[in-house]
């Protein structure tokens, strides 16, 4: 197995799925000639010429337009938006067409493509440019809603979207495209909608996605020290929910955590402990704790933004409360 | 079929948009206006009159259909919103006309003429406005969304202006395969001042995609008058920004419309070039069926007045002159097409309703590629 960084694992899938189905084509801004905002289609244009590989104007909700005119006549899209930010110009044409396609034509036109592009905050951004759209997304049926955390599922999860012939919504970190990790060799396909447990434990399970998959291993690293072990599940995927998954970690547990990169007031957590108190009310010994982003807009300043996200510190804390060791 | 040799030098300086009168802020719809209303609809070059019995038939069946829709709604056997053409029937025959069966058409949520003209079932779209199984969106469109991939028709779409940039998807497909389709996009004259239109004729220009961008200018978005909401009210001075050639055509006149798509279709096939056209028509009935024929927004003698220039009215007393139909002739060709009114009618209501198991069905496909 190589180890790759999460950006150059996207790039492979991306070329392997260009290579293997003359449909697909990539287009937004700067994704050609700059080889992307974040490097992401590096090479793509050498490779695959102008007419796959498409730079655009500034112009969000024209270009999402565009792949959605183009999905339903037969070619397989990828829109990528510099960041999820950017996206909600182009919402309407997510939420009103993609996702809706399908079902107002009465199952006569599907969607197969994938909006991608980077989501959550990065570093001093500030309020526009640090925001966590995968519950707004995960909202809507008719979208399947992913959230890679590794290289490995980013690669392996990007294979499996492009390849649905549903309009897929990916969701990668700005802070994760310089992680590494191990990527199996070869033909590397991740199933859409199965969780992972990233960590065996039977202390207390962290119910995770996204960029806060590293911070509850951080987290549970940690705690081994001390003889605490964490059931880390890694949902993967959003929508749809793998129920079963949550619910074989809390039956093991009878404790959890949920974390999410996102505010709190009908945040994806706020899902999650649904599902549990539906699945496993007799199984829990503590009420469930959710770590997630201040309710505030993210702040410039760098002792305030530390404040407003969540972290390892936040998580480790809620972790010790569930278990009475607070 | 195609038409117009006689007006080709006045067409010569249309298709140069330097030249063209809007550029030097005038207004080319008004002079038009002018010369159309004293020898109306005389331009029939390039038609049989077995031709325009068919285009007259067309615009019958839409209008009769709609007559029963209104009445449906009514009785309330079609519900939520339904927006009527009458009135604009002669956009939807003569542009449907000039279309290939490959090309594609996509439309806001007026779409029951061009549907129809399109050559959906009309069983399949009353059984559609009415909720049933046997719709041309299964039941679950409505009066908005109606598809049928059979004839390349894309919907009926209900955000003002959403679906603009879906049509040169569409359009862009077209090119990525090296095809010579053209994608057909309406829309309202209030559409012309939402982003997404600016957006994708910015892109349709600047990639030379085959798309038609018809404004079907019926002067009213919703309520609110063109003066009320358009800075310029020559609409179709905006391909001018975008380097995209614009033409204003007077959409009762049916032929006209055909003359003007004539070009529009070969500028996209050849030349790979988008164009713009305002098609400028009235509508004979409210904004939908919630609010009154004139309503408060515009005045009886104004709708009065343009029901003077009925589209099929003028193609009708035009092929009865022409000595071509009988009086006989030509109500046999209402009654054929208030015959498939009456038969759509009639299905509609016989189609079971959609199965409870639906509700959960068309969300998603299973399938992967």
């Amino acid at each position: 197995m190589a180890v790759v960084t999460y950006r150059d694992a996207l790039t492979q899938a991306l070329r392997e799925e260009l290579q293997r189905d003359d449909r697909v084509f990539l287009m937004g801004e700067e994704v050609a000639q700059y080889n992307g905002a974040y490097k992401v289609s590096k090479g793509l244009l050498d490779e695959f010429g102008p007419m796959r590989i498409v730079d655009t104007p500034i112009t969000e909700l024209g270009f999402a337009g565009i792949g959605v005119g183009a999905a339903m006549v037969g070619l397989r899209p990828i829109v990528e938006f510099m960041t999820w930010n950017f996206a909600l110009l182009a919402i309407d044409q997510v939420v009103n067409a993609a996702a809706k396609m399908l079902y107002m034509s009465g199952g006569q036109y599907k969607m197969p493509m994938v909006f991608r592009g980077p989501n959550g905050a990065a570093l001093q951004l500030s309020a526009q440019h640090s925001q966590a759209w995968e519950s707004w997304l995960a909202h809507i049926p008719g979208l399947k809603v992913l959230t890679p955390g590794t290289p490995a599922d980013a690669k392996g999860l990007l294979k499996s979207a492009i390849r649905d012939d549903n309009p897929v919504v990916f969701l990668e970190g700005e802070m994760l495209y310089n992680t590494k990790g191990e990527v199996p060799d070869g033909e590397h396909i991740v199933p859409i909608g199965v969780a992972e447990v990233k960590r065996e434990g039977s202390d207390c399970s962290i119910i995770t996605h996204g960029k806060m998959v590293l911070v509850a291993m951080k987290v549970a690293d940690e705690l081994a020290k001390e003889g605490i072990t964490l059931d880390v599940v890694d949902l993967r995927t959003i929508r749809p929910m793998d129920v079963e998954a949550i619910a074989a970690s809390v039956q093991k547990t009878n404790r959890a955590v949920v974390v999410e990169e996102g505010w709190e007031l009908c945040g994806v957590g706020a899902q999650v402990v649904d599902f549990i108190q539906r699945e496993c009310f007799d199984d829990l010994d503590a009420p469930v704790i959710r770590v997630h982003q201040e309710d505030v807009p993210m702040p410039y300043a760098k002792n305030l933004e530390r404040l407003a996200k969540p972290d390892a510190a936040k998580t480790l804390a809620a972790v010790k409360k569930v278990l009475y060791l607070d | 079929m195609s038409t117009g040799a006689k007006r080709a030098p006045e067409r010569k300086s249309k298709n140069e948009p330097e030249k063209d009168g809007a550029a030097n802020g005038e207004n080319p719809a008004a002079n038009a206006d002018d010369t159309e209303t004293k020898a109306p609809m005389r331009d029939t070059t390039g038609t049989d009159a077995e031709l325009r019995k068919e285009l007259l038939r067309s615009m019958l069946v839409q209008r009769r259909f709609e007559e029963r829709c209104a009445e449906a709604y009514a009785l309330g056997k079609i519900g939520g919103f339904c927006h009527l053409y009458i009135g604009q029937e002669a956009i939807s025959t003569g542009v449907m006309s000039m279309l290939r069966p490959d090309d594609y058409v996509i439309t806001a949520y007026r779409d029951h003429g061009q549907a129809l003209a399109r050559g959906v079932s009309p069983r399949a779209i009353m059984a559609e406005l009415f909720g049933k199984s046997d719709g041309c969106s299964g039941g679950k469109g409505g009066s908005m969304h109606l598809f049928d991939k059979a004839t390349n028709f894309l919907g009926g779409h209900g955000i003002v202006g959403g679906h603009v940039p879906v049509a040169a998807g569409v359009a862009f497909a077209i090119k990525y395969r090296r095809r010579n389709q053209v994608c057909v996009c309406f829309f309202g004259e209030a559409a012309v001042n939402i982003g997404a239109f600016h957006e994708t004729l910015n892109m349709a220009s600047l990639w030379d995609l085959p798309a038609i961008f018809i404004i079907e200018n019926n002067r009213y978005g919703m309520g609110t008058s063109i003066s009320r909401s358009t800075a310029n009210e020559d609409v179709v001075v905006r391909a001018k920004g975008y380097r995209m050639i614009g033409e204003s055509v007077d959409g009762q006149d049916v032929f006209a419309v055909r003359e003007c798509m004539a070009r529009a279709t070969e500028r996209a096939r050849k030349e790979k070039r988008p164009t713009l056209i305002e098609m400028r028509t009235y509508r004979f009935m409210g904004h939908s069926m919630s609010d009154a024929v004139s309503g408060t927004y515009r005045t009886k003698d104004e709708l009065e007045e343009n029901m003077k220039r009925d589209p099929i009215l003028l193609l009708h007393n035009l092929i009865h002159e022409a000595g071509e139909l009988t009086e006989g002739e030509l109500h046999k060709i209402d009654d054929d097409a208030k015959a498939v009114a009456q038969d759509a009618w009639d299905f509609a209501d016989a189609s079971p309703e959609p199965a409870a198991e639906e509700l959960y069905t068309d969300i998603l496909v299973d399938t992967t590629s």
